[in-house]
């Protein structure tokens, strides 16, 4: 670890929560309805779309119809996304004559990609088209960030509401998000990156006769327009196979820097706006800490276990210093690290180096930043968690001072903690369950690349990603078959939904609750107790849930290496 | 009720003990789901204690012995868990049992349809019937007092042995079955049929027979069953994965795991929590007619308090003599003790003992032969006619002011001010009169109970509003409002006042207490999330309420308040207790279960414990252990005191939380040094 | 029902206006404000493109920097890391493969001077860039077999050396395309 590098990474995460106050603020603005300067030039615009959709933008929905609409639309585009991958042979904007998708797979691309997952068991330079890298792909990575950004919008909706049934309407949130969020940004962002380096063409893979006289074929495409929606969608699903760790899709420490802020920058806004929503400022600035503080240590442990390197090769080879397999030279260790714990963090699950061959303890960060999926998390579901979570915390704190729990003034019952239980239950449910039925079966261990315990941190690192909808992967796991597709399709699909559906039906049952004023026998949730508390909360509960599947997979695999090297 | 109930009598503990083997069954265990999985395990460690291989495998003779160990340390865990709830119950049936006794072998007059009476026995009358009690006979059912007047000795409900006077109409008309009639006769009209008297309402209740779910327990219980549910799936997926790195796990172990994990300590003590809860009210002379009332008196946000008999002591006290129109401090005085003499009210008493005070002497005797006038609501005022003819009065100040001019006497000057100032300083002003001379004004002042303001500020830590409801005007309100410091109130209120205040309050989502006793408080009692109950008020108050205070008392509300805190207070301290320990179990099993296979995972190993059966089974012990050391704790309660929220999550969490992770560290190396020391002997 | 007919509407408006028009527009402004980068970087030597500034491609040649290994065997068409785990026996294979690899060609390093990038596959399989002391110790080799003094490659290294983005992000390094193509242009052959 150097000075250099350790001031690198905070200054990173420190202007993510810089430039999340203000995008905060004006998310607030637009959703809440209290107007921004720039209504002016979207309204017309917006007008013109909602005719063309058909949509009447005064009437407001309940929580049940916003959640069948949501889940309506969800279901038509990953149709959509699946007809095209299935078709893509057949389709124009394909110069490198790629085939159609089998099945499988095409399920589960489009699973992956609606979801906001991004899992690849495919390497986009050989098994996608351009249309389909855009229409399906790019198209994708803007509307499943969207779904999770009004997921949380609504539930905001809910807390701020008094005995009222609306969560606003689905089809103008929609729409919105990414009128007034996603396409500027993307948009900005993405004619930076190719200033950066980041090829954005039509044309088809350039045949290169190198300097040492042979040939090369280089893929390319419209990689820039991906590039940029996939991080600040926290996506990740990239353009090559090797992600952000190409050299076309990340080409320098500076566009790594930029990437890993576009990760943050939609999270962290969220939990802003969840503050000015509620009208506490302070609630944001608790979580922003807390989980800031979580962020930076688990950047940390990556950073110190990467430049310590493997003692393996050290003791065997001489080779000493940084772990390099699997990095590139351009980010080195430190950004390496910070992407590695950004991204699971943001749950993105881009990657600029390749996670299988991190260190034990700096692969197993980032699996547990995915099985807590709420360190900022995804766009919107991330803060959907961080609410499910400060739920759970309230009720028991709220237990330890004597008083029904209340969360925002609104009384935690039966029925919330039945319904935020639902959502945690899922969680460590669709990871362990089909991390084990892999580890049983004779398919599922051909498809480890690394033995021993690495192999089990493999398939749970697998099921963890798609579960906490990240997409990041030991990738050494070749999960291109029949079963993989289908079970980790599934397990993206549970984890992405079912935690939505759950989260609506407490929004609305919060959203007709009266909203109770704060007296001095409140409990605060804007304390730093109390967001000890719920650290202390999502930690125990999130590691007692993993630990023995941690202990027998890369905390046994440190130990085991330090005890082959005589510690 | 007995009141010395808070010892548990080695009767009850008898009785707890064979009742945990018969809620063995699981008809009943299936109610309790974290208790239940344990059931379940011990069925399942019992099999394989009979054949080791039952679910394949290749077992030594060795692990037999294992097994049985930990199906014995299961059972009793299970055992342990139900001991607690019937130790809880006990409790309360013993004083069911003693109230079952009041009530059989009662025989009852009943009222013929011609007029005579005959005798049946009190389980067979019905909602109307009429009865004739007579002095020593105890009376057969609730019902209400339609002829005659009696001291009654209710000392069977109560626990008071001072007898109270029930008569027929007004607020004292209501008497309970099985209280005891001491004078006179009563003939008095049946309000309930046969098993819904109050009486069989109390041993339901103590019985807990009629015990429900409150909606916090319930939420409770579905994130227990939730945890329990996560770490069933952590067990049944760990095996393969075991298998995948070569250590499979044998299922006596894999079970032991589970039921560390699961939070069997809070489970087990769930509802002795919450038996304990009600028992406490019931230990306060308190009877709450369900667990939800409890739990929202831990909640309330508004405390509705009347100002008389709650705030004040019920009567008003002479403070000062004030003379008018120029006569004398002595004469106003004099007069004022003459017109009290035979004055037998609180008020007539204290004016005399102020007179003493102020020296004044005179003999009750001189006056034997003066004609005493009573007060009456016509006249509003009372006094003396001495057989020398003058008229001697004191009374409300327009009476007597209506009296003078009637009789052609002039009001003085300065009357009118001093009426207003001590109306204004919150008092009562009486005139008094000789003659048609008004000679000056009693001074009459409401009294705050000693120790008020304390509570309400107390009230005020726990963040709970108090609002004063009373007849008086304004002026004098605002004045004990602020003598008593409560944060507001209302004057001049009329029941419906008090109906729309709890309304506009529990709009605002606040939950509302007030106490009350007359037929005319029992709308607002119904409709507040508190309502106490009087048991001295009338029936149809008792029903409205939620709660009844056998000692009618209505500051009980505040400690009432407590305990619903208590109670909530002692369910998150021992949930939190139960997930912290499950960290150092973690850390006691985990490196056991996978030695073998990574050696290296003995570095996690940090208690150093013996070997890895005797770690699994020491944090097993443990486990079981843990939950008769907490009995105490949840029967006792979790000490509350009065402060702000966070600063009391703070402290309850160090407690409880830190101390969750660090008892069972130390509990399990000590448990582990004595097994290693057993097995070496 | 109403709300699918909304859904397929919005499924198909916006798979064109973001699947479509927003790459087409980034590709159009892009070409227009930076035709070389959109294009890829590439390198053309007389005429022909000979591969990209941003990719690495396979050296043979002794005159000329080495990249990093690549377990792709820099197919830039197939990107990937050999995602070998830390304690994976395979991994110590590899590595000590790519290890006699570079002592064979650089005679007289010793193993304790090789950087672990240099014998330590990048994540891509097509890493452009070098440590500054990979370049350092490939040039005693490139200096016998072109020619080119010592001193001349090392004042090239550190000539095109490239510092760390404001000083915090990123590591001193090279780019073998550009120093490849200066050794090229200066033996005339470019």
């Amino acid at each position: 670890m150097t000075v250099a590098g350790s001031i690198g990474i905070l200054v990173i995460i420190a202007v993510i929560l810089a430039l999340g106050i203000p995008l905060g603020g004006y998310l607030y603005r637009v959703f809440s309805g209290t107007g921004s300067r720039l209504d002016a030039v979207y309204r017309p615009l917006e007008r013109l779309v909602y005719r063309a959709v058909g949509v009447d933008a005064s009437v407001e929905m309940s929580w049940k119809a916003y959640l069948r609409t949501l889940m309506l639309v969800n279901f038509v585009m990953m149709v959509f996304a699946y007809l095209v991958f299935r078709l893509q042979g057949r389709l124009p904007l394909n110069p490198d004559h790629v085939p159609a998708m089998p099945w499988a797979l095409a399920f589960n691309t489009a699973a992956s990609f609606i979801t906001n997952t991004n899992w690849q068991n495919y390497s986009g330079e050989q098994s996608l088209s351009y249309l389909s890298q855009m229409i399906a792909i790019t198209y994708l990575q803007f509307t499943s960030a969207a779904t999770g950004v009004v997921a949380a919008i609504a539930f905001l909706r809910s807390i701020s509401a008094k005995r009222s049934d609306s969560l606003g309407n689905f089809w103008v949130d929609f729409i919105k998000i990414h009128t007034r969020l996603l396409i500027p940004l993307a948009v900005v962002f993405a004619l930076v990156l190719v200033g950066y380096g980041v090829p954005q063409t039509l044309q088809g893979h350039q045949v290169a006769h190198t300097l040492s006289g042979a040939v090369q074929v280089i893929s390319r495409g419209p990689v820039a327009s991906l590039e940029a929606i996939k991080q600040l969608g926290t996506n990740g699903g990239g353009y090559f196979n090797a992600n952000s760790a190409h050299p076309f899709e990340d080409p320098s420490a500076w566009t790594t820097v930029l990437e890993m802020i576009a990760m943050g920058l939609i999270p962290c806004a969220l939990v802003w706006t969840f503050g000015r929503f509620i009208g506490n400022r302070k609630q944001a600035a608790v979580l922003y800490v807390f989980l800031t503080a979580v962020l930076v240590v688990g950047a940390f442990v990556i950073y110190a276990n990467e430049t310590r390197g493997n003692p393996i090769l050290a003791h065997a080879l001489g080779i000493h210093g940084v772990n390099m397999e699997g990095k590139e030279v351009r980010f080195g260790p430190a950004l390496s690290s910070a992407f590695a714990a950004i991204t699971t963090a943001f749950t993105t699950g881009a990657v600029n180096s390749m996670h299988d061959s991190l260190m034990p303890m700096g692969g197993f960060i980032p699996m547990l930043f995915m099985m807590f999926n709420l360190v900022f998390g995804g766009d919107g579901a991330g803060l959907l968690n961080i609410l499910m979570f400060l739920i759970i915390t309230v009720f028991l704190s709220g237990l330890m001072v004597g008083r029904t729990p209340e969360i925002f003034g609104k009384k935690i019952e039966a029925r919330e903690i039945k319904l935020a239980t639902v959502a945690m239950l899922v969680h460590p449910f669709i990871i362990l369950a089909p991390t084990a039925i892999t580890l049983t079966t004779q398919l599922g261990k051909s498809m480890l690349l690394n033995p021993g315990l690495h192999g089990l941190s493999e398939v749970l690192y697998a099921y963890t990603s798609g579960a906490a909808n990240n997409g990041s992967a030991f990738a050494g796991l070749s999960g291109n078959n029949v079963f993989f597709n289908l079970t980790e399709g599934l397990v993206m699909l549970f984890g992405r939904y079912i935690s939505i559906i759950a989260m609506f039906a407490i929004a609305g049952s919060l959203a007709k609750k009266a909203s109770i004023p704060a007296s001095s026998g409140t409990l605060r949730t804007d304390t730093f107790a109390f967001g000890g508390v719920f650290v202390a909360v999502f930690v125990i509960v999130g590691a007692l849930t993993f630990f023995p599947a941690l202990a027998i997979g890369p905390i046994g695999e440190q130990l085991q290496m330090w005890a082959s090297l005589g510690h | 009720m007995a009141k010395n109930s808070n010892t548990l009598t080695p009767d009850i503990l008898r009785r707890a003990v064979w009742e945990s083997f018969t809620k063995l069954d699981p008809r009943v265990m299936v109610r309790n789901p974290v208790m239940f999985v344990v059931e379940i395990g011990f069925v399942i460690t019992l099999l394989l204690t009979i054949d080791q291989n039952l679910f394949g495998g290749h077992y030594s003779a060795g692990q037999r012995g294992y097994n049985a160990i930990v199906t014995v340390i299961l059972l009793v865990t299970v055992l342990f868990g139900n001991f607690a709830e019937a130790v809880a119950e006990g409790r309360g049936k013993a004083q069911a049992e003693s109230l079952r006794r009041t009530k059989t072998d009662l025989y009852a007059n009943r009222k013929r349809a011609d007029g005579t009476y005959e005798q049946v026995p009190a389980t067979t009358l019905h909602k109307g019937d009429i009865v004739r009690v007579e002095a020593g006979e105890m009376i057969p059912a609730d019902g209400e007092v339609i002829e005659g007047l009696g001291s009654v000795d209710e000392s069977a409900i109560t626990g008071e042995s001072a007898p109270v006077i029930r008569g027929a109409g007004g607020d004292f008309s209501s008497v309970t079955g099985g209280t005891k009639l001491l004078s006179d006769e009563l003939v008095i009209r049946i309000t309930v049929d046969p098993g819904e008297s109050f009486l069989d309402k109390m041993i339901g209740l103590v019985e807990g027979a009629s015990r429900q779910k409150t909606p916090n327990e319930l939420a409770l219980s579905v994130l227990l069953a939730g945890l329990t549910l996560i770490f069933l799936i952590v067990i049944v997926t760990l095996e393969p994965m075991a298998r995948y790195v070569g250590k499979p796990i044998d299922v006596a172990t894999l079970i032991a795991l589970l039921v560390c994990l699961i939070p069997t300590t809070i489970g087990a003590l769930l509802s002795a929590i919450g038996i304990a809860g009600m028992d406490r009210v019931i230990r306060f002379n308190v009877i709450a007619k369900s667990g939800k009332a409890v739990e929202a008196a831990g909640d309330v946000n508004t405390l509705i308090l009347d100002k008389t008999g709650t705030i004040t002591i019920g009567n008003r006290l002479a403070s000062e003599f004030v003379p008018v129109g120029g006569h004398g401090a002595q004469e106003v005085t004099e007069i004022a003790a003459i017109s009290s003499l035979f004055d037998e009210t609180p008020e007539g008493r204290s004016v005399i003992d102020l007179a003493k005070q102020k020296g004044i002497a005179f003999a009750r005797e001189d006056y034997l032969q003066a004609e005493n006038v009573e007060f009456s609501a016509d006249t509003r005022m009372s006094g003396l006619n001495l057989p020398n003819g003058t008229i001697i009065r004191k009374g409300a100040v327009d009476a007597i002011q209506q009296f003078v001019a009637d009789q052609g006497g002039s009001i003085p000057a300065d009357l009118g001010e001093q009426t207003e100032r001590i109306a204004k300083e919150g008092g009562t002003p009486l005139a008094v009169v000789k003659g048609t001379e008004i000679y000056g004004l009693i001074y009459l002042k409401d009294i705050v109970k000693p120790g008020m303001r304390e509570r309400f500020e107390e009230l005020r830590r726990m963040g709970i509003k108090t609002v004063m409801c009373t007849g008086d005007n304004p002026l004098t309100a605002a004045t004990i409002a602020r003598e008593a410091g409560v944060d507001d109130f209302i004057a001049e209120a009329k029941p419906q006042d008090k109906i729309r205040l709890i309304q506009s309050e529990q709009e605002q989502g606040k939950l509302v207490a007030m106490s009350g006793d007359g037929t005319n408080d029992a709308p607002a009692l119904a409709q507040a999330d508190v309502g106490l109950a009087m048991n001295t008020g009338t029936t149809s108050a008792k029903e409205a309420g939620n709660m009844i205070d056998l000692d009618s008392d209505p500051t009980k509300l505040i400690e009432v308040v407590s305990i619903g805190k208590q109670l909530l207070i002692t369910r998150g301290a021992i949930t939190t207790f139960s997930i912290a320990n499950d960290v150092a179990k973690y850390f006691a099993i985990i490196p056991a279960i996978f030695l073998t296979m990574i050696p290296s995972l003995q570095s996690l190993n940090i208690m150093h414990l013996h070997s890895p059966r005797s770690a699994i089974l020491s944090a097993l012990i443990f486990n079981a252990i843990i939950i008769p050391l907490l009995i105490p704790l949840a029967m006792r309660g979790v000490k509350y005191r009065p402060m702000g929220a966070t600063s009391m999550l703070i402290r309850n969490l160090l407690i409880y939380g830190l101390g969750g992770v660090v008892a069972p560290f130390v509990g399990i190396k000590l448990i582990d040094l004595l097994l290693a020391t057993a097995s070496h002997l | 029902m109403v709300n699918f007919w909304r859904s397929i509407r919005f499924t198909m408006i916006f798979a064109i206006l973001l699947g479509l028009i927003y790459p087409l527009v980034i590709t159009g402004i892009g070409e227009l404000l930076f035709p070389y980068q959109a294009q890829g970087s590439m390198v053309k030597v007389r005429g022909q493109v000979v591969g990209s500034m941003l990719i690495a491609q396979p050296v043979t040649n002794p005159g000329l920097f080495h990249p990093r290994p690549s377990a792709v065997n820099y197919a830039a068409n197939g990107s990937g890391g050999s995602n070998l785990g830390p304690t994976n026996p395979a991994l110590v294979k590899e590595v000590r493969n790519n290890l006699q690899t570079v002592l064979q060609q650089n005679p007289g390093v010793s193993p304790s001077q090789v950087p672990p990038d240099m014998v330590e596959s990048s994540g891509s399989g097509l890493d452009p860039d070098i440590s500054v002391q990979d370049a350092l110790l490939q040039i005693p080799r490139i200096a016998r077999a072109t020619g080119l003094s010592q001193a001349y490659l090392q004042g090239l290294v550190r000539q095109y050396e490239q510092h760390p983005t404001l000083g915090i992000w990123g590591t001193p390094m090279v780019n073998v395309m550009q120093l490849n193509l200066v050794i090229e242009r200066r033996l005339g052959k470019g």
